[in-house]
């Protein structure tokens, strides 16, 4: 029962190996091939290093550019790494927030409205908006951990008010970015790389988070055993409110970042691409819908796999409609890849 | 009923870690605990017997915090306690392997280790210091285990098990409540864990209920045996005072009664 048990243990190693008694070459050796040995970040690491040869070598001139890399990484796979994040917590505990494209749409008009209309400070505004993401998560928390409704049927409902809100306050109207806020927009995601540097910054934090903190820990095994969790004395209610929390803040910082980036407050921007998108992102990445396992690392590269997808098809000119029978392809050969290498492992743990 | 059971009461309080006095708990139409009343003493070793669905792990739940029983008391240390959490059993030295394991099968032994108890290198965890650790334990115990580092769900039932107890034992907990933690295991394994329960009771400071279905093994490691029936405490003995086959024979005869009662009834 020992030998066959010895490969599948690589496979949830922490990144960097922890070397024990060997020398720290061979630690940081080991530590690089176990990032490679986790089948599941390696797939999508060679998927989207293939995408970017092949839209790099096939359509040099315009896809190689200064111009194009901000579209790729900053105006397409920013967003969608930022909500991804959310997403990937909120799996990995077993809920869903499909709200987050609405948080997105709705948290722009909170900072325009305190500004404009209440005179408050621009930084204020910006921090309430952000804030107001994290109520909705709370909301969200509420209904699914406290009244016990899934998260898919209350974060549909939530999705539907702050649709609804936005359109009401904004009378259908999109709102001017306020002046004032203008400075600290730069540095949200009106300057070229900004978005895609808050991704990466993101992206490295929550990565800790999830593989190297207690929080990281207690969600992994709130989605994993929630019986086992709770009967272990873990909180799982509080682990979901907070993925919920933490899934508002970002979808409203990407809702703040593309209102500076387009310079506009659009009452139809975000609604469910941008949770659709983080999703497919999450689940390519090798998050598991069923809760219990999934990496930010997988998300972040299914990411920019999907933006590169979006791009590239741009560049040569496929019309949009394609695009979606690519990804509804993308999105199945990943399941099904992730599902019979689940049942591969299996197989090789039964003695 | 054969309520051979000495009252709880009169003991001399001093020398009991843990009363449950009274202690009842429904599930909407299904009443699992009556009335149990039940003593641990300093560094004794209780076995609790019963039926399947006697409610045993109902009492163990409750006795560690998980659920809390709809009327009756708790007394730890001579102190009532009315436990609202695993936490704050955890806090009173109360520790628990439940049936089920909790074990989560996607991390590996050795944060399985340390759920709830992790070593912090704030705010990281600390990972070496809890896998060195964990390995010697089960170094210690005589478990042996591919890796510290493989998930959970690789190993046999007999390794899981073992994992659980490993956990609990190395809580420190003084009151140490184990819910068959033999039943997945091999001749071996089993073993190992008797040897480690005969451990702490040399040590004479922890005091341990067990639940298990193997008469003799109860017998070979316990002190005193309470049996578990209709949500009550039936039989209340120094292992000494009993047998197998007295144990056997009030665990037939009940199921013997309970066949003619069915019959007359149809
Ligand atoms: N969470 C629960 N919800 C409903 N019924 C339960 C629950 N836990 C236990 N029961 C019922 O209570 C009774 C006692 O169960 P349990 O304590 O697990 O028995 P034992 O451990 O002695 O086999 C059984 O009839 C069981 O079905
Ligand atoms: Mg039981």
């Amino acid at each position: 029962m020992s030998e066959t048990t010895q490969q599948t243990g690589r496979l949830i190693g922490e990144p960097g190996g922890g070397p024990g008694p060997q020398s720290s070459t061979i630690g940081i050796l080991r530590g690089w091939l176990g990032i490679f040995a986790r089948q599941r970040e390696a797939t999508i690491l060679v998927v989207t290093v293939v995408l970017l040869l092949y839209f790099g070598i096939h359509d040099t001139t315009s896809f190689v550019s200064q111009a194009n890399a901000i579209n790729l990484f900053s105006e397409l796979a920013a967003p969608i790494i930022i909500i991804a994040i959310g997403e990937v917590m909120l799996l990995i505990c077993g809920e869903i927030d499909l709200s987050a494209g609405f948080i997105y749409c709705f948290a722009p008009f909170i900072m325009f409205y305190l500004n404009v209309y209440y005179g408050v400070p621009a930084l204020l505004a910006i921090i309430l908006a952000l804030l107001s993401g994290l109520v909705v998560g709370f909301v969200n928390g509420f209904i699914t951990v406290t009244l016990g409704v899934p998260s898919f049927i209350t974060t549909l409902g939530t999705g539907f008010i702050l649709a609804g809100l936005a359109l009401t306050l904004s009378h259908a109207e999109p709102k001017d970015i306020p002046p004032a806020t203008v400075t600290i927009g730069n540095y949200l995601g009106t300057d070229g790389w900004a978005q895609f540097i808050w991704a990466v910054i993101l992206v490295a934090i929550f990565h800790v988070v999830l593989t190297r903190t207690r929080w990281g820990l207690y969600t992994v095994s709130t989605g994993g055993n929630q019986l086992g969790a709770r009967e272990a004395g873990i909180n799982v209610g509080r682990i979901k409110y907070g993925n919920f929390m933490i899934t508002g803040v970002l979808s409203a910082l990407v809702g703040l970042q593309v209102a500076f980036y387009t310079n506009t407050i659009d009452p139809l921007a975000g609604q469910y691409l941008p949770m659709f998108y983080s999703v497919t992102a999450a689940v390519i990445g090798g998050t598991a819908m069923l809760g219990g396992s999934g990496t930010i690392l997988g998300a972040f590269l299914g990411a920019i796999a999907l933006a590169t997808l979006i791009d590239g098809f741009d560049i040569e000119g496929i019309n949009a409609n394609s695009v979606q029978i690519v990804f509804g392809a993308a999105i199945l050969i990943a399941m099904v890849a992730n599902v019979q290498l689940a049942r591969v492992r299996e197989r090789g743990r039964i003695r | 009923m054969t309520a051979q059971s000495q009252e709880p009461g009169m003991t001399e309080p001093g020398g009991d870690v843990l009363r449950a006095e009274h202690i009842a708990k429904r599930f909407g139409a299904v009443t699992a605990l009556v009335d149990v009343n039940l003593r641990l003493a300093r560094g004794e070793v209780l076995g609790l017997l019963g039926d399947n669905g006697a409610g045993k792990s109902t009492l163990i739940k409750i006795i560690c915090g998980f659920q809390q029983p709809d009327s009756g008391r708790l007394v730890v240390n001579g102190q009532e306690v009315v436990l609202k959490s695993v936490d704050q059993a955890r806090a009173l030295g109360i520790d628990v392997v439940y049936q089920d394991l909790a074990l989560i099968n996607q991390l590996t032994v050795y944060h399985n280790m340390f759920l709830k108890r992790e070593r912090i290198r704030w705010p990281l965890l600390n990972n070496r210091s809890m896998r060195d650790a964990a390995r010697r334990y089960l170094d210690e115990m005589g478990i042996n285990i591919p890796s510290v580092e493989v998930p959970v769900a690789s190993l046999s039932g007999g390794q899981r098990q073992a994992i659980a107890v490993a956990r609990s034992v190395y809580s420190n907990a003084k009151i140490l409540l184990l819910d068959e933690p033999l039943a997945a295991m091999g001749a071996k394994e089993a073993a190992i864990i008797l040897d480690l329960v005969r451990d702490l009771k040399q040590r004479g400071d922890v005091s341990v209920i067990m639940i298990a279905h193997n008469y003799g093994q109860v017998l070979e490691i316990c002190d005193r045996v309470n049996l578990l029936q209709h949500g009550q405490i039936t039989l209340d003995k120094p292992a000494k005072d009993t047998s197998v086959q007295e144990l056997n024979d009030i665990v037939v005869a009940e199921y013997r009664r309970a066949m003619e009662q069915r019959q007359r009834s149809a």
